[in-house]
C-alpha cells in the first residue's frame, strides 16, 4: 500500500439501542488495534449535531482519510454521514457504514457477549473495506419534471395540486370509479365543521381546471421500471388499455380500510349496533325524527377504540396495537351534531360515550369540551373489562364498569350502539408487488424514519403520504401530503440528481475483449475501445447501474464495482474472521 | 476471546443486496427476531455480482457456510436476476468441489425487503444443516 491510512472509527450507543446489547466501549477499544485506525471512540448519538461537529473537527485536526461509522442501518443515516464527511473535507466515498443496530444489537438482545464479538467483527470488516477506499465523484443525471400520484383521496389530490403549482406535470391514478376517497363519504367533519363532499368537490374543481394535472380513474399502476428521477410507469385503464408514463417521482396516497368488527365484538351483528359512519349517515339522512327500525331513538351509546389499541388474545390473534387518531375527535364531534339535531328536531336523545382515553389532542380538545357542554355523558372503561352489549326487552343494553365511579357496574338501555371503528392498512397486492415499499408490522407503508425522513421510503424516488402510511386525521394527512410535495419538488425542480459513482471499472491491463461483459450487461453500458494497440471493454458511466452482473462472468477477473471491489470484499471476509485466523 | 466458530455454532457469511434483501434482514432486527450472532452480512448492490472466489475464500478461511440472500423477482436491475444468481451458485459449487468443500455449504434464496421471518428461519435451518455436515 502506498501510505498508511488514517481512519477514524466512531461507535454509536444509539442512546442504548446499541449499547444495551453491545459493549460499545469494548468494540471501540478492539478497533484501535486495527491497521490504519487512528481514532476509535464512542458517542451517545453519532447523528447528533454535537457529535457530528466533534467528528468534523477531529477529521480536520487529525487529517483523517477514512471514516467508519458503526451505528444504525445505513438506510437511515448513510446520507447524514456522507454530508458530514463532505463538511469535514473528506471524500464521502471514503466513509464506510457498519450496521450495528438492525443487524447486531436488535437482532441479538440478551446475548451481550455474542453481540459484542459480532460487533467487533462487523466493524473490523468496515475498517478493512475503508482502508481500501479511494476518492470518488458522484454521477449527475437529469430528472423528469413529472410526478405520478397513486390514489385520489384528499391527500393525493392536495399533493397533485401543489405539485402542479410548482410547475411539475402530475398524473393521478385512482383505482376506484370516483376520486375523493373517504372524505367524500364523511359528511360534516370536525373539528371545523367542513362538509366532506364539498372539500372533495373543491379539490376536484382545481384538478380539472389545472392544465398540468391528468386524473385517471378506474386505473391501476401495474408496472414500474427505471430509477429515481426517471421512472416508466405502466397504468392499466379500465382493466384493458395500458398507458406508459415517464415520471421523475411517485407519491403513494392509497389511504386506509375502515376496521370491520368481528362478529359479536361489542354486539356487532345485533340489530341496532352500527358503525360511526352508519350513524352519521342516519343522522344526516334528513327529515323527521331519528329512528331505528321505525322506532324513535331515545338513547345512544358510543363505544370508542373499536379495532384500535388492541391487545393480543385468543379472540384477537393479530391485534391492531395502534391508536387510529381520528376516532375520538370524530365521535366527540358527532356528539355536538347529535345535540344540534335534538335542538332542531325537538327529539330528546340521551348520549353515552364509553371511552378508554379521550385523545382529542392539541386544538381538538375544544371538540371534547363542546361535546360535554352539549350534554354528552362520558364514561371511562378499563380495557381489561370492556363494555358488553346485550339484547334486552326489545332494546339494547350496554353493561359497563365506570372506572370513574369506583368501578360501579352500570346497565345502559339504548336504542343504538355506535362503534367508533378505527383504521386498518389497505390491502393492495398489485401495487405492493409493483412498488415494493416496505411495510410495518401493521401493514401500513413504512417511512425511512418517522422523524428524520417521514415521507421517504426505502425505494428512492417513491414517497408516501396520508393514511397509507398509518392512521391520521385529515389535517395530518394533508400535512404529510404537503411534506411529500416538498420532498418531490426538491428532487425534481433541481433538474438533476446525483447518482452513486459506485459503478463498474475495467482493468484494461487484464481485459482481452472477449465480449462476456457486454453479453451480461442489460443496460448497454459496455463498449469496445482501442487501448494502445489492443481492444478492450470500457464502461459507459451514465448507463452503468453498478449491479455487478458483469463482474463474476469476466474470465480475466478484470472487472470491479466501486465500493465493492474484489480486494475490499476479500479484506472484509478476512477481517471478519480475524479472531479465528489468529486463534 | 473465543471465536464464534469454536463453540460449535456454524458461522454463516451472508451476501445481501442493498435495496432488497438487506432491508429484509434489517427488519428482522427491528422486529427483534433473534438469530445467531455467528451470522454476518456483507451487503452488495445485487446478487448477480457475487464472485465464486469470494465464497470459496470465505469457506476456506473459516466460515462454515455461505448464504446468498438474492434479490429474487424483486431485483430492480435485472429481470432475470434469479436465473443469473442461480447460475453463479452452480458455478460456485463446482469450484467448491474442486477445493474439497461440500457444495451443501452454499445456499441461495430470494429474500424480499419485508422477508424478516424468512431470513431468520433460513439461518436457523442452514445452521442445523451445517451442524449435521460437521457431525
Amino acid at each position: 500500500m502506498a501510505h498508511k491510512r488514517r481512519i477514524g472509527v466512531y461507535i454509536c450507543h444509539c442512546g442504548g439501542n446499541i449499547s444495551d446489547h453491545v459493549n460499545v466501549k469494548e468494540v471501540a477499544e478492539a478497533l484501535l488495534d486495527e491497521p490504519g485506525v487512528e481514532i476509535s471512540r464512542t458517542h451517545m448519538f453519532n447523528c447528533s449535531d454535537a457529535s457530528q461537529q466533534e467528528m468534523v473537527d477531529e477529521i480536520k485536526e487529525e487529517n483523517l482519510d477514512g471514516l467508519v461509522i458503526a451505528s444504525c442501518s445505513p438506510k437511515l443515516h448513510l446520507f447524514t454521514f456522507r454530508a458530514m464527511a463532505e463538511r469535514a473535507g473528506l471524500n464521502p466515498y471514503q466513509y464506510v457504514h457498519v450496521n450495528l443496530r438492525e443487524q447486531c444489537s436488535w437482532a441479538h438482545t440478551g446475548d451481550k457477549v455474542g453481540a459484542t464479538e459480532k460487533g467487533i467483527n462487523l466493524t473490523r470488516a468496515g475498517v478493512a473495506k475503508c482502508a481500501l477506499t479511494h476518492p470518488l465523484t458522484a454521477i449527475r443525471i437529469e430528472t423528469q419534471p413529472r410526478v405520478l400520484v397513486v390514489g385520489a383521496g384528499v391527500a393525493g389530490m392536495r399533493a397533485a395540486i401543489s405539485l402542479a403549482g410548482m410547475g411539475l406535470s402530475v398524473f393521478i391514478v385512482e383505482r376506484g370509479n370516483e376520486p375523493g376517497g373517504w372524505a367524500s363519504q364523511a359528511g360534516r367533519m370536525g373539528p371545523d365543521d367542513r362538509y366532506g363532499p364539498e372539500v372533495v368537490a373543491n379539490l376536484l374543481a382545481q384538478i380539472r381546471n389545472h392544465e398540468n394535472i391528468i386524473l385517471y380513474t378506474s386505473a391501476e399502476l401495474t408496472a414500474k421500471s427505471g430509477h429515481i428521477g426517471d421512472f416508466t410507469a405502466t397504468v392499466r385503464l379500465r382493466g384493458e388499455e395500458d398507458v406508459s408514463l415517464n415520471v421523475g417521482a411517485i407519491v403513494v396516497t392509497t389511504g386506509f380500510t375502515p376496521y370491520e368488527p368481528e362478529d359479536g365484538e361489542y354486539g356487532w351483528g345485533k340489530p341496532g349496533v352500527v358503525t360511526l359512519k352508519d350513524f352519521r349517515q342516519m343522522l344526516e339522512a334528513g327529515d323527521g325524527p331519528l329512528t331505528y327500525n321505525g322506532i324513535p331513538v331515545r338513547d345512544v351509546g358510543f363505544i370508542y377504540c373499536v379495532g384500535s389499541r388492541q391487545t393480543k388474545g385468543d379472540t384477537c390473534p393479530e391485534p391492531n396495537t395502534y391508536c387510529s387518531r381520528f376516532c375520538c375527535m370524530a365521535t366527540a364531534f358527532s356528539a355536538s351534531l347529535l345535540h344540534e339535531f335534538e335542538k332542531e328536531s325537538g327529539q330528546t336523545i340521551n348520549q353515552y360515550h364509553l371511552y378508554r382515553d379521550v385523545r382529542t389532542y392539541g386544538h381538538l380538545e375544544a371538540v371534547y369540551t363542546n361535546a360535554r357542554a352539549d350534554g354528552a355523558l362520558f364514561l371511562r372503561w378499563d380495557p381489561k373489562e370492556p363494555p358488553r352489549v346485550e339484547q334486552s326487552n326489545g332494546r339494547l343494553a350496554i353493561k359497563v364498569k365506570d372506572t370513574l365511579l369506583g368501578d360501579e357496574e352500570l346497565e345502559l338501555g339504548v336504542d343504538l350502539v355506535v362503534l367508533a371503528t378505527g383504521m386498518t392498512a389497505r390491502k393492495n397486492d398489485t401495487l405492493n408487488n409493483v412498488l415494493k415499499i416496505p411495510e410495518s408490522k401493521d401493514g401500513f407503508y413504512n417511512e425511512i424514519h418517522i422523524k428524520l425522513r417521514p415521507v421517504e421510503t426505502a425505494i428512492d424516488g417513491v414517497f408516501i403520504a396520508g393514511t397509507a402510511q398509518g392512521p391520521k386525521n385529515l389535517a395530518e394527512s394533508v400535512a404529510s401530503a404537503l411534506a411529500a410535495v416538498v420532498k418531490t419538488g426538491g428532487l425534481l425542480k433541481k433538474g438533476y440528481v446525483n447518482l452513486e459513482p459506485l459503478i463498474a471499472e475495467i482493468d484494461t491491463d487484464k481485459c482481452v475483449w472477449c465480449n462476456e461483459c457486454l453479453k451480461a450487461c442489460p443496460y448497454g453500458a459496455i463498449e469496445r475501445v482501442l487501448c494502445g494497440d489492443k481492444e478492450v471493454a470500457m464502461v459507459i458511466d451514465s448507463s452503468c447501474k453498478g449491479e455487478g452482473a458483469c463482474v463474476p462472468v469476466c474470465p480475466q477477473d478484470a472487472i470491479d464495482i466501486e465500493g465493492f471491489r474484489d480486494n475490499q470484499i476479500m479484506a472484509m471476509i478476512d477481517a471478519s474472521l480475524k479472531e479465528l485466523v489468529a486463534a | 476471546m473465543s471465536s464464534p466458530g469454536s463453540n460449535g455454532i456454524p458461522k454463516i457469511l451472508v451476501f445481501s443486496t442493498n435495496a432488497i434483501s438487506d432491508p429484509g434482514i434489517d427488519l428482522a432486527g427491528s422486529a427483534h427476531l433473534h438469530y445467531s450472532t455467528a451470522v454476518q452480512v456483507i451487503p452488495l448492490p445485487c446478487s448477480s455480482g457475487v464472485k465464486p472466489s469470494w465464497i470459496v475464500h470465505a469457506l476456506k478461511r473459516g466460515f462454515d457456510g455461505a448464504f446468498i440472500a438474492a434479490c429474487g423477482g424483486d431485483c430492480a436491475y435485472l429481470s432475470d436476476c434469479t436465473t443469473r444468481t442461480g447460475a453463479l451458485v452452480t458455478r460456485t459449487q463446482a469450484l467448491m468441489k474442486e477445493h474439497g468443500i461440500s457444495p451443501k455449504r452454499l445456499k441461495m434464496s430470494g429474500l424480499c425487503s419485508v422477508c424478516a421471518d424468512n431470513f431468520v428461519s433460513h439461518m436457523n435451518k442452514f445452521q442445523q444443516e451445517l451442524k449435521s455436515l460437521d457431525s
